[in-house]
C-alpha cells in the first residue's frame, strides 16, 4: 500500500520534472571541451550555433593535447566529464572500458542531420567499440606520401610507383643520381621517432598486429616481422637517414632535396604551402600510400577525433544537437575552412573548396581504404612503444628478430590483465 | 636542592594537564599529516601489490592481487632501466655539479673583496623564487635551435647550431643545466650560512702564520664546512632523485625516453595510462632508491661528527 | 700585490655570474613587450622595437589568466593561513613538552620527509575522490594544511625560546593556550612570517598537484593554465612570456620585500645540526 503511494509519488515527480526539462523559457548550458587548436577554431561555429538554438548557451574548454588524455581520465575519475568531449578516435576504447560514453545509436537513427553510412567507412568503424556506436566523426585524417614530383621524374616516375618494391627501385635510382653529382639524398624519410610508418606499412601486410582475441602480441608473426624487415631495408640502404639530427627541418631538407618522399597528414598541405618556396611549388604532391602488389592504392590509418556524449550529462538532448550540428555537412565544410581539418562525410568532398585542392585527392582515395586499428585500451600505449624499436632497428642495435620478439614480451606484458579478462569471459 | 624537588613536584602535578594540552596542540597537524600523507602512503604500499588499472577503475570487480608482481615486472621493463639510468644521470652529473656551482658562488660572495654582495645574493636567488614552468618557457626559448639566443651566441663564436631538447645525448645535460641555473642559488645561500659560522680567529691565525689560500681553504674551510656540505648534498640528491617538473614541460620525457625519470615514468603509468597499482610500485622502488642513499648519507654525516 | 688583481677578477666573475642568472629574466620581460612575431626573428632582438601592452591583455581578457592568479592567490593564501597555525601548533608542543613518545614520533615525521610527494598522489586522488574533493578548493587546499618542513622549523625556533619566560606565565596562572597565544606567538613572529612566506611561495609555484586535482579550467592555477598555454600556443613567444610575467611578478615582489626573512628560514632549516 505504502509503496504505491510512494510509485505514485515518484511518477508524478518524474513527469514534473520531464515537463521542467522540457520548459522552453529556461536556457540549457551544455560543456564541451574542444582539444588543442582546434578547441580554439571551433568558437565562431559555436557562436552559429547559439544563435540558431537560443534555447542552448556552450560552455567552452581547451585542454592542451598534450595532457588531454590525463585531463579526461582523471575527469573521468572525478566526475568531472562534460556533456559533449572531443576524442581521438583510438582514445574511445578507453572510455568505452569505462563504460563512460553514451550509445549514441538511438540518436543516430532518428536524426535527419547525421547520416552515418555518408561517413568514410574505415573511419565510421573505430567509432563502432563492441558494436555500440560510441562517437560521430568530427574531422578525419588519415596517412599519405608527399613527394617531390621532379625528383621522382628524373629517377623515371611520372606517377607516383603503386608498390612498395617500385619504391625501393625509386629510392635506388634517386640515391645513385645524387650520388653522382656529389649530393646526399635520403629517398624516404622514415622517422625514427615516429610509429606511423611502422604501422603503416604493417598494415600493408595484412596488419593483424595482435592475436587471441587482441589479448596477444603479434609483432613477431611473419606479416609485421616482414613489415619491420623492409623498414629496415631502408635504413641498412640509407635510403632513409637511421637518426633524427641529420633532418632539423623539414620544410627545408624537402626544398633542399635532401629528402624527396615523406609519409605525413593533411596538416601539412597547409605548411607546405607555407613554407616550401614559390620556385618549388608545383613540384610537390600527394599519393596514397603504396600496396604491396595490386595497383589499388594500399591502406592506411583512420585516424582522426570524434565527438562523443559522457554518460554523465545531464542534458543528453543538447548535446546530441550540438554533435549533429558540429558534424553536419555544411558545417564541417566550414571547419575545413578554418582549419585544413577533413570531413568526415564525404558528401561534403563534393565541395568546391575542397574539389579543387589537388593534394586533397591523395586523401581522398587513401580515406577509401582505411583499415581499424585493433580497439583495446592499451593500443596507445604500445604503439607508443613501438617508436623506441624503430629506433632499435635503425641504429643497428638489434637486429629484426630480436626487436619483433622483445616487442612482443613486452606487449604481452600490457596485455596480460586483457588475457585474464578474456579467460574469464570463457 | 629544595628548589628542584619542589619543581620535580610541580611537574608530576602538572604533567597529565600538559600532556593533554601538548596532545590538543599536536591533533590538528598530526591529523592532517596522518590522513592525507601517512594513509595514502600506506594505500599505495597496498596498491602496488595490486594490478589497479584503468579495467580497475570501470569495474572494482577487476582488482586482483598479484603479490609482487609489479616490481617483477619494474625489473623486467626496459624502460624503467633507462628511466633509472636517466634519473641517475641526472643526480650523478647534475647534483655535483649543483652544488659545486652552489659552494664556488657563496665562497665568492663570502669574500671580504667582493662588492655589492647583497644585491648579487638577491640576483643569484632570483631564479630558485621564480615559477618552474615560467623558467621552463624561458628555456626552451633559449635552447630553439632555430632562433634561440644560445645557437645565436654559439654562432657567433663559430659553433654550429645544437638541437639543445631535440638530440637524445644532449637533452639531458641541456635539462642539467636548466635545473643548476634554476637551484644553486638555494644551496648557495645554505653554503653562505656555513661560512659565516666559521670562526674568524681561525683564519687570522692562520693567516698570521702565513698560510696561502689555498692552504686556508683546504685546512680550515672544507673540514668546518663538512657537516654543512653534507647536508646539502642529502637535500640535493633528495630532491634532483624527484625529478618531474623539468623534463615534463620542456621534453615529455623524449627525445627516444632520453629525459625520462623515474617520477615521470610512473606519472605516465599511473596518470596517463590508469596502471595505478604498477605506477604505486614504481614509486616504492624510488622510495627504496632514496632511502638507501639518506641512509648512506647518515653514515657519512655520523663518522663526520665522530 | 696581488690582492688587487684577484679582488678585480672576482668582482668580474660575480658580475658574470649575475648576468647569466638574470639575462633569460630580463630579456622575458623585454619579450613579452614586443608584438607578435618579433621575438621569433633572428638574430633574436634585445628591446622590443615598440612596447606593447596587448599581450597582458589578450591574457587577461581572453585567455582568463585574470581567473587563474585569483585561483592562486585563494589557494596559496589559505594554505599559508591554515598550514602556519597548525605547524606552530605542533612545533610548540614538540618543542616543549615532555611526553611519552614524543621523540620518536617527532623522529618518524622526520623520516617522512624522504617519502618523494609523487608516491602519495595516486591514493590521494583516489581519496578525494570518494570525498568528492575533486576540481574543488578544497582538495587543493588539503594536503598542503600542514608539513614536516613547517613543523620543524617552528620546533627549531621555539626551543631557542627559554623554558622560564613560559614557566613565569604558569605561575601567572596562564592557561596552555594562553600561552602559546601570547608567549609562544608574539616571539615567534619572524620564523612564523618566514614560515608563512615560503609555504606562499611554495603552493604558488606548485605544479603537478593542482595539475591531478583540478579538471576544470575555471578552477586552474596560474601555473596550471600557463602550461596549457604552452601546449597550445607555442608559437605565440610573446604571449608566453608575458604569461610567465604575470606569473613570475607576485613571488618574486615577496622575495624582494621580504628577502631577509626568507634567507633566515633557509638558514634555521639549513644549519640544523
Amino acid at each position: 500500500m505504502k509503496n504505491k503511494f510512494l510509485n505514485i509519488v515518484f511518477i508524478l515527480v518524474s513527469v514534473a520534472a520531464i515537463r521542467c526539462d522540457h520548459s522552453t523559457d529556461t536556457v540549457t548550458v551544455i560543456k564541451f571541451w574542444g582539444l588543442g587548436n582546434e578547441g580554439e577554431m571551433v568558437v565562431p561555429l559555436i557562436k552559429e550555433f547559439e544563435r540558431r538554438n537560443p534555447t542552448i548557451k556552450v560552455e567552452m574548454q581547451q585542454i592542451p593535447w598534450t595532457a588531454a588524455h590525463e585531463k579526461l581520465l582523471t575527469a573521468y575519475a572525478g566526475e568531472s566529464t562534460p556533456d559533449v568531449g572531443q576524442l581521438g578516435n583510438t582514445w574511445l576504447p578507453e572510455f568505452s572500458v569505462l563504460n563512460s560514453l553514451e550509445p549514441l545509436d538511438p540518436f543516430a537513427r532518428n536524426s535527419s542531420m547525421v547520416d552515418v553510412n555518408d561517413i568514410f567507412p574505415g573511419v565510421l568503424k573505430t567509432n563502432i567499440i563492441d558494436s555500440v556506436l560510441s562517437g560521430i566523426p568530427w574531422y578525419v585524417d588519415t596517412r599519405v606520401v608527399y613527394y617531390r614530383k621532379d625528383i621522382l621524374q628524373r629517377a623515371g616516375y611520372d606517377e607516383f610507383p603503386a608498390t612498395w618494391s617500385e619504391v625501393l627501385k625509386a629510392s635506388e635510382t634517386i640515391q645513385r643520381q645524387a650520388k653522382a653529382k656529389n649530393k646526399i639524398c635520403y629517398p624516404f624519410f622514415l622517422p625514427t621517432n615516429e610509429w606511423v610508418p611502422a604501422i603503416a606499412l604493417g598494415m600493408q601486410f595484412g596488419g593483424n598486429f595482435l592475436k587471441s582475441k587482441n589479448s596477444q602480441g603479434n609483432f613477431s608473426g611473419e606479416q609485421f616481422t616482414k613489415a619491420f624487415t623492409l623498414l629496415d631495408e631502408f635504413y641498412r640502404k640509407q635510403y632513409s637517414p637511421s637518426g633524427m639530427q641529420l633532418i632539423t627541418n623539414l620544410y627545408n631538407a624537402f626544398s633542399d632535396g635532401l629528402i624527396a618522399m615523406y609519409i605525413t597528414g593533411p596538416w601539412n598541405i597547409g605548411e607546405f604551402t607555407r613554407r616550401i618556396p614559390a620556385h618549388l611549388q608545383n613540384e610537390w604532391m600527394t599519393a596514397p600510400l603504396p600496396t604491396m602488389d595490386s595497383l589499388s592504392p594500399g591502406t592506411s590509418l583512420p585516424l582522426g577525433t570524434s565527438l562523443v556524449i559522457f554518460k554523465n550529462s545531464k542534458h543528453k538532448e543538447a548535446a546530441w544537437k550540438l554533435i549533429e550540428f558540429l558534424t553536419s555537412v555544411e558545417q564541417s565544410i566550414e571547419f575545413y575552412k578554418i582549419t585544413g581539418n577533413l570531413p568526415p562525410r564525404q558528401s561534403a568532398w563534393q565541395d568546391s573548396s575542397l574539389a579543387s585542392n589537388t593534394y586533397i585527392k591523395a586523401f581522398y582515395r587513401q580515406l577509401q581504404r582505411v583499415d581499424p586499428l585493433p580497439q583495446i585500451p592499451e593500443w596507445e600505449q604500445i604503439v607508443i612503444r613501438l617508436q623506441i624499436y624503430v629506433e632499435y632497428i635503425a641504429t643497428g642495435t638489434m637486429t629484426v628478430d630480436q626487436a619483433v620478439k622483445q616487442f612482443d614480451t613486452e606487449v604481452d606484458v600490457m596485455l596480460e590483465k586483457r588475457r585474464w579478462l578474456v579467460e574469464r569471459e570463457n | 636542592m629544595k628548589l628542584e624537588t619542589q619543581h620535580f613536584t610541580q611537574t608530576i602535578m602538572t604533567t597529565s594537564s600538559r600532556t593533554t594540552a601538548a596532545w590538543i596542540f599536536l591533533s590538528p597537524a598530526l591529523a592532517v599529516i596522518g590522513i592525507f600523507f601517512v594513509l595514502p602512503v600506506l594505500a599505495a604500499f597496498t596498491l602496488s601489490f595490486t594490478d589497479f588499472d584503468i579495467y580497475a577503475l570501470g569495474n572494482w570487480d577487476y582488482i586482483r592481487f598479484v603479490g609482487f608482481q609489479n616490481y617483477i615486472r619494474i625489473v623486467e621493463t626496459p624502460l624503467f632501466w633507462k628511466a633509472l639510468k636517466n634519473t641517475f644521470y641526472f643526480v650523478l652529473v647534475g647534483g655535483p655539479l649543483s652544488v659545486a656551482v652552489s659552494l664556488g658562488t657563496a665562497l665568492m660572495l663570502n669574500s671580504k673583496l667582493a662588492k655589492f654582495k647583497s644585491l648579487y645574493r638577491t640576483i643569484y636567488f632570483l631564479p630558485v623564487v621564480s615559477s618552474l614552468i615560467a623558467v621552463a618557457i624561458i628555456w626552451r626559448y633559449l635552447y630553439h635551435p632555430a632562433h634561440g639566443i644560445l645557437n645565436y651566441l654559439l654562432s657567433q663564436i663559430g659553433i654550429a647550431p645544437i638541437d639543445w631538447l631535440g638530440d637524445p645525448d644532449i637533452a639531458m645535460p641541456a635539462i642539467i643545466i636548466m635545473a643548476v641555473w634554476k637551484n644553486f642559488g638555494y644551496n648557495m645561500l645554505i653554503f653562505i650560512a656555513g661560512l659565516q659560522n666559521i670562526p674568524d680567529d681561525l683564519y687570522e691565525a692562520a693567516h698570521l702564520d702565513g698560510a696561502s689560500w689555498w692552504q686556508q681553504f683546504k685546512e680550515i674551510t672544507i673540514p668546518m664546512l663538512k657537516p654543512t656540505t653534507v647536508f646539502v648534498v642529502m637535500i640535493t640528491i633528495i630532491g634532483y632523485f624527484q625529478l618531474f617538473a623539468e623534463p615534463y614541460v620542456m621534453t615529455q620525457g623524449g627525445p627516444l625516453n632520453s629525459t625520462t625519470s623515474i617520477v615521470l615514468l610512473m606519472y605516465e603509468q599511473g596518470f596517463r595510462w590508469w596502471s595505478m597499482g604498477y605506477a604505486a610500485a614504481i614509486a616504492f622502488v624510488l622510495f627504496a632508491i632514496i632511502l638507501f642513499f639518506t641512509v648512506i648519507q647518515m653514515v657519512l654525516q655520523r663518522s663526520v661528527r665522530h | 700585490m696581488n690582492k688587487k688583481k684577484t679582488q678585480i677578477l672576482l668582482n668580474i666573475g660575480l658580475l658574470m655570474i649575475g648576468l647569466t642568472t638574470l639575462a633569460p629574466v630580463l630579456w622575458m620581460v623585454s619579450a613579452s613587450l614586443m608584438s607578435s612575431g618579433e621575438a621569433g626573428t633572428f638574430p633574436p632582438p634585445m628591446l622590443p622595437k615598440l612596447p606593447t601592452f596587448e599581450h597582458y591583455l589578450a591574457l587577461t581578457e581572453r585567455l582568463n589568466m585574470g581567473r587563474y592568479f585569483l585561483n592562486s592567490f585563494i589557494i596559496a593564501g589559505a594554505v599559508t593561513l591554515i598550514s602556519t597555525l597548525l605547524n606552530s601548533m605542533a612545533g610548540f608542543a614538540f618543542a616543549k613538552y615532555h611526553f611519552k613518545g614524543r621523540d620518536k614520533m617527532f623522529n618518524a615525521l622526520l623520516a617522512g620527509l624522504v617519502v618523494p610527494a609523487q608516491v602519495t598522489m595516486l591514493p590521494l586522488f583516489l581519496m578525494l575522490k570518494t570525498m568528492g574533493f575533486v576540481n574543488t578548493y578544497v582538495g587543493a587546499i588539503i594536503p598542503g594544511m600542514a608539513s614536516i618542513f613547517g613543523i620543524f622549523l617552528i620546533r627549531q625556533f621555539v626551543m631557542a625560546i627559554p623554558d622560564s619566560l613560559i614557566e613565569a606565565a604558569r605561575i601567572d596562572g596562564g592557561s596552555e593556550f594562553r600561552i602559546y597565544r601570547t608567549v609562544i606567538l608574539p616571539l615567534c613572529r619572524p620564523i612564523l612570517f618566514t614560515l608563512a612566506l615560503f609555504t606562499f611561495m611554495g603552493t604558488w609555484n606548485d605544479f603537478m598537484w593542482p595539475l591531478i586535482i583540478m579538471t576544470d579550467q575555471s578552477n586552474y592555477t596560474l601555473q596550471v593554465g600557463l602550461a596549457s598555454l604552452m601546449g597550445e600556443h607555442t608559437l605565440d613567444l610573446e604571449l608566453m612570456m608575458a604569461g610567465s610575467v604575470i606569473t613570475i611578478i607576485p613571488v618574486l615582489a615577496l622575495f624582494l620585500l621580504f628577502q631577509r626573512h626568507y634567507v633566515r628560514g633557509i638558514m634555521v632549516g639549513g644549519v640544523k645540526e
